[in-house]
């Protein structure tokens, strides 16, 4: 009976490791995340349209079909990345994920307070490496860190109404995101 | 050996149920809505962490927005696309609103008139500046937002540049529309 009992109370313990070990690994193991679902489509350290959500294909589920996406996927192992987009008339937002799909950093339009948003990005070391200078200073100059090396920048226009989606679009097509 | 098996059966069982069934922590419930503000940032839970990996999707950032899902009806009855659901109230405060209809695995679902959402500046509002979504399988006057008259789906109301997020409690400090079964066929 106690062997029993022992026995079961074994099966339950390796059960909440293995359960555990399953969750905290799966962001590492997943093969279709966004990250892998973005690489399919994007180049590195460059901006790209990810095409409308229709019923038939999406890059990605959960897609909100009232926005115009662009994509960077970022690399930032060789220096850090300028990146700038003109802002639409409607909103637009700039959110930053690591490698895992981690949402760290996200900012709009009116939180930029400018006709442009403008950012430089970098890791912890490139910062911590920046000359101490008048220039890094300035108030104006927005710098996000990067937890992880790679990740991406999605940049997304609201379409509020089918006709803004070419003002949308356009804006978005002027976005840049290139090493220094 | 059979410990081990069982092990294994019940680690990998809770880990699928954990993952599907959507058990995020840190959820702001309101009426049939809920929000996981946390998932836009970095202190998002392991769970979410792992849910967003298996789904493949982007958790909306939380300087960017918040999104909230609703699997059922204020009744807690599943919403289902063979029956007519009014969605009818006001928001709370945000420069922009979408109303978006998807399949459980958040696809977008094919219908005749090509529209799978609303946006807050594209929807009719009443007088008073409520509106009423009906949600179903045929043709209604007004805001329609057609269901294909698939068996389940779900809505996400996403609000952008908005005060909501993780200072918000559940309760009734944040109005959000309630969701009511009208008729089914």
């Amino acid at each position: 009976m106690i062997r029993m009992a022992l026995w079961l109370l074994g099966a339950l313990l390796l059960g909440g490791i293995v359960h555990l070990a399953t969750v905290l690994l799966l962001p590492r193991l997943a093969s279709q995340d966004a990250y892998a679902r973005v690489s399919a489509i994007a180049p590195l350290n460059s901006v790209v349209p990810i095409p409308p959500p229709t019923p038939d294909s999406a890059v990605m589920p959960f897609m909100d079909p009232a926005f115009a996406m662009s994509v960077c996927r970022y690399d930032l192992s060789r220096g850090s990345l300028k990146f700038s987009v003109p802002i639409s008339q409607a909103y637009t937002s700039v959110s930053f994920y690591t490698r895992s799909d981690v949402a760290y950093y996200a900012i709009n339009d009116r939180a930029a307070g400018r006709r442009v948003i403008e950012l430089d990005l970098m890791t912890p070391a490139q910062r911590a490496d920046l000359p101490e200078n008048e220039d890094v200073t300035r108030a104006d100059r927005l710098i996000v860190t990067s937890p992880t090396t790679t990740g991406l920048i999605v940049i997304r226009a609201l379409t509020p109404e089918a006709g803004w989606i070419p003002a949308a679009r356009n804006a978005l097509a002027a976005a840049r995101c290139r090493p220094q | 050996m059979l410990a081990l098996a069982v092990a294994a059966v019940i680690g990998l069982g809770t880990t699928w149920m954990a993952l599907t069934r959507g058990t995020a922590y840190g959820g702001v419930t309101i009426g049939a809505w809920t929000a996981w503000p946390k998932n836009g940032t970095a202190g998002i839970d392991p769970y979410a962490r792992a849910m967003v990996a298996r789904t493949g999707e982007l958790p909306v950032g939380s300087g960017d927005g918040v999104a909230f899902y609703a699997r059922t009806d204020n009744s807690g009855e599943g919403l289902d696309g063979r029956c007519d659901v009014l969605v009818s109230g006001i928001t709370p405060q945000a420069r922009f609103w979408t109303l978006t209809l998807y399949d459980p695995e958040g696809h977008l679902v094919a219908n005749s008139v090509q529209r799978q959402g609303f946006t807050s500046q594209e929807i009719v509002r009443k007088s008073d500046g409520s509106f009423d979504v009906i949600v179903g399988p045929r043709v209604r006057p007004g805001n329609w937002l057609p269901t294909g008259g698939i068996e389940k789906y779900q809505l996400v109301l996403r609000l952008y540049d908005t005060p909501i997020g993780m200072a918000t409690r559940g309760g009734t400090e944040a109005p959000m529309p309630s969701i009511n079964r009208v008729s089914c066929q």
